[in-house]
């Protein structure tokens, strides 16, 4: 028992920026960018925590949190340039997206470069800690899984997706901000800039995405390198389809995914997980995905207006 | 914007015409005074040279992608040859590669200038190695950490890994007696023969030690996923391993991460380093490590010693070199702060018979045999 126990908390651990990063990519889709950037983001955002701690942690002790504000901010940065070539000019977004890909690799090794002189950045000492609760943690089954050897940043994830959940579907701005992926010429005609709620929506992706990379880096490594990120930010958005472009969804298919690893770590574990290669665990949320993608492929969910430039003149 | 366009177009034109130009003159001009030299150089003179002041006589290093400085193995060869240039007065130059596809054109391009020893470090160098030393069967090459064979123009340097491993088994087993542990861990990044070694040694290490010490083995199917690497090694920790070994490169940060981490929350957790000495790593709360020690591979120490022979005139060609804990090509490293000096005396007490031959490190784990 103690061992399930265990793996729901890793579990929690390790879904932790797919989470973020996944919501974070369901508001820029909600509201019509098609954001396929959300590695890049990722990594740039992991850069810059890096970064930002190696310089902060010998003056203060909220250095990881101050790391992760400016981490969250270099993903705003990032995503403005998604957002000006997909919104203002028009252009193909998932071209868009691929580029800043490709970009923040070889930018992010560059400044590394430059500020480090070597590859990646210098090792932190501080990062995130993994915390246990007194007297939380002593709550039977919840305690054990929640405030037992977890990091706080577990809890972020959580609150996020109430919070995105309440937005989007609780308060005008939500409305608005799916109207606009649907039909934005219909909120065009109602007096909402269609332009203003998709810049919030592509800024929002990249706030979120940046705070996800920022979060990897800071729980799992001790430096930044050009592996730090590891293609989680195109697991994130295997999520987001996966979750049905909703708050709950995307909880529940990232935690999937992370559950899927870490049974692929214990499966040898279970008599009966053992008869199965390890590698089976670790394609299987690939694997669920094109499933999900067959079967929903049929009654598109996504949002309608996703992917294409907003044209005023067009009906 | 149309003008603009049609500029732009033939002002690249005309850079490309320059570029094409230099392209074209350099190999000529090295060409020529190079192919009276060359047949008479090689066999004799080149023995006699080192007695010259300054020698004619360049080393080239082509990287992967990461660069001279990366605190890794081409950092580790660059060094290895600036030592050696510092010592002999030799030139030195070096390629980095931005992709995998440019390992065949620096290496022919380094060929071309007929540079005297051509090193490149990783076995992701193996193809392209073979391949350009075929192409140039009188150039000199070198390559680290793999196995080319068939090339009379080729090196191969690698290391004896299970030697080295066998040394941190050692110093593991000490440890965990020391704190009354009864279990130890290793990490591989991929489940190949070559990682194979380090698991090995290891685990022969810790047998040496104590035989009764249980050792946990996982792999991680990769060598970049730190995520992996923390969930692992929470898992083993969780098991009771005292002490984890990694060979999984950046898979093997999750472990540091979760090493620190634990010893931050005050548990009496290690972790071992690999390829490197990854103590700084490991640094939590000021001056505390939690790397215990790490296995390290000299890709220095091989780099050197070829150079050296090159010069000498004793180019090793076709030859595969093992560095091995008898000449320092492995081992670990000069300082451990997190090791009483009595576990060091013993495990350079196991370094001797390891060297004399007395003990024999196996390359094949028990669980393959």
């Amino acid at each position: 028992m103690e061992v399930i126990y265990s793996m729901m908390t890793l579990t929690l651990i390790f879904s932790t920026p797919i989470i973020i990063t996944a919501i974070g990519g369901m508001f820029s889709e909600r509201s019509g960018v098609v954001n396929v950037a959300l590695e890049g983001i990722m990594m740039i955002g992991g850069f810059t925590a890096a970064t930002s701690i190696v310089f902060l942690e010998k003056s203060t002790s909220f250095a990881p949190w101050i790391a992760l504000l400016f981490g969250l901010i270099a993903g705003v940065l990032i995503s403005l340039v998604h957002a000006y070539i997909s919104i203002n000019l028009g252009a193909e977004q998932v071209i868009s997206g691929t580029a800043i890909n490709l970009l923040a690799g070889g930018l992010t090794v560059y400044l590394s470069q430059v500020i480090f002189h070597q590859q990646r950045t210098q090792s932190f000492e501080t990062g995130f800690i993994k915390t246990t609760y007194p007297g939380l943690s002593k709550i039977p089954i919840i305690g054990r899984i929640f405030f037992e050897n977890i990091y706080p940043t577990v809890y972020i994830a959580l609150i996020i997706v109430i919070a995105s959940w309440y937005v989007l579907y609780k308060t005008p701005f939500g409305l608005r901000l799916r109207a606009t992926g649907e039909h934005p010429q219909a909120v065009d005609s109602v007096g909402i800039s269609v332009y203003k709620m998709r810049y919030i929506g592509v800024l929002l992706s990249g706030a979120l995405g940046g705070l996800g990379g920022a979060i990897m880096v800071l729980t799992f490594d001790t430096q930044y390198t050009i592996g730090s990120i590891h293609g989680v930010g195109f697991i994130a958005l295997a999520s987001l389809i996966f979750g049905k472009w909703k708050p709950a969804g995307v909880l529940g298919a990232s935690l999937f995914f992370g559950f899927s690893q870490i049974l692929s770590v214990y499966s040898t574990d279970f008599a009966f997980l053992a008869k199965f290669p390890q590698e089976f665990f670790k394609i299987l949320p690939y694997l669920l995905t094109i499933v999900a993608l067959l079967i929903f492929s049929g009654s598109s969910v996504g949002p309608k207006a996703a992917g294409e430039p907003y044209d005023k003149g067009q009906r | 914007m149309k003008k603009f366009l049609v500029m732009l177009l033939v002002l690249s034109l005309v850079m490309t015409a320059f570029v094409g130009c230099a392209k074209k003159e350099e190999p000529v001009k090295t060409e020529e005074p190079a192919k009276t030299e060359e047949p008479a150089k090689t066999e004799e003179p080149a023995a006699a040279e080192p007695v010259v002041e300054t020698p004619d006589f360049t080393v080239g290093l082509v990287t992967d992608v990461g660069g001279i400085d990366d605190k890794s193995f081409n950092q580790g060869t660059w060094e290895g040859i600036v030592r050696f240039a510092e010592d002999t007065g030799v030139k030195t130059k070096y390629l980095q590669s931005a992709s995998d596809a440019d390992y065949n054109p620096n290496l022919a391009t380094f060929s071309d200038e007929e540079l005297d020893l051509i090193v490149a470090p990783g076995f992701l160098f193996a193809d392209a190695m073979s391949e350009v030393a075929g192409n140039f069967p009188d150039q000199k090459y070198l390559i680290i950490d793999s196995v080319v064979g068939d090339r009379p123009n080729l090196v191969s340097a690698v290391f004896a890994e299970n030697e080295g491993s066998f040394l941190t088994g050692v110093a593991a087993a000490l440890k965990a007696d020391e704190a009354g542990k009864d279990t130890v861990g290793f990490i591989g990044g991929m489940d190949f023969d070559l990682i194979q070694k380090f698991e090995a040694g290891f685990e022969a290490g810790v047998a040496a030690v104590n035989p009764d010490m249980k050792v946990l083995i996982e792999y991680a199917g990769s060598f970049s996923d730190t995520q992996i690497g923390q969930t692992l090694a929470a898992k083993m920790f969780d098991q009771g391993a005292y002490i984890i070994y990694h060979a999984a490169g950046g898979t093997g940060n999750g472990l540091i991460k979760e090493a620190k981490d634990r010893r931050t929350n005050g548990e009496d957790v290690w972790a071992i380093g690999v390829d490197r000495d990854q103590y700084a790593d490991g640094i939590y709360d000021g001056d505390n490590s939690a790397v215990l020690t790490s296995m390290m591979k000299r890709v220095d120490v091989a780099a050197y010693d070829v150079a050296a022979k090159t010069l000498a005139g004793e180019f090793p060609g076709g030859e595969v070199l093992v560095y091995s804990l008898a000449n320092d090509g492995v081992g670990i490293p000069a300082e451990n702060p997190n090791l009483s000096d009595e576990i060091v005396n013993t495990v350079n007490e196991y370094k001797t018979k390891v060297i004399s031959g007395e003990i024999e490190v196996p390359v094949l784990p028990n669980r393959l045999k």
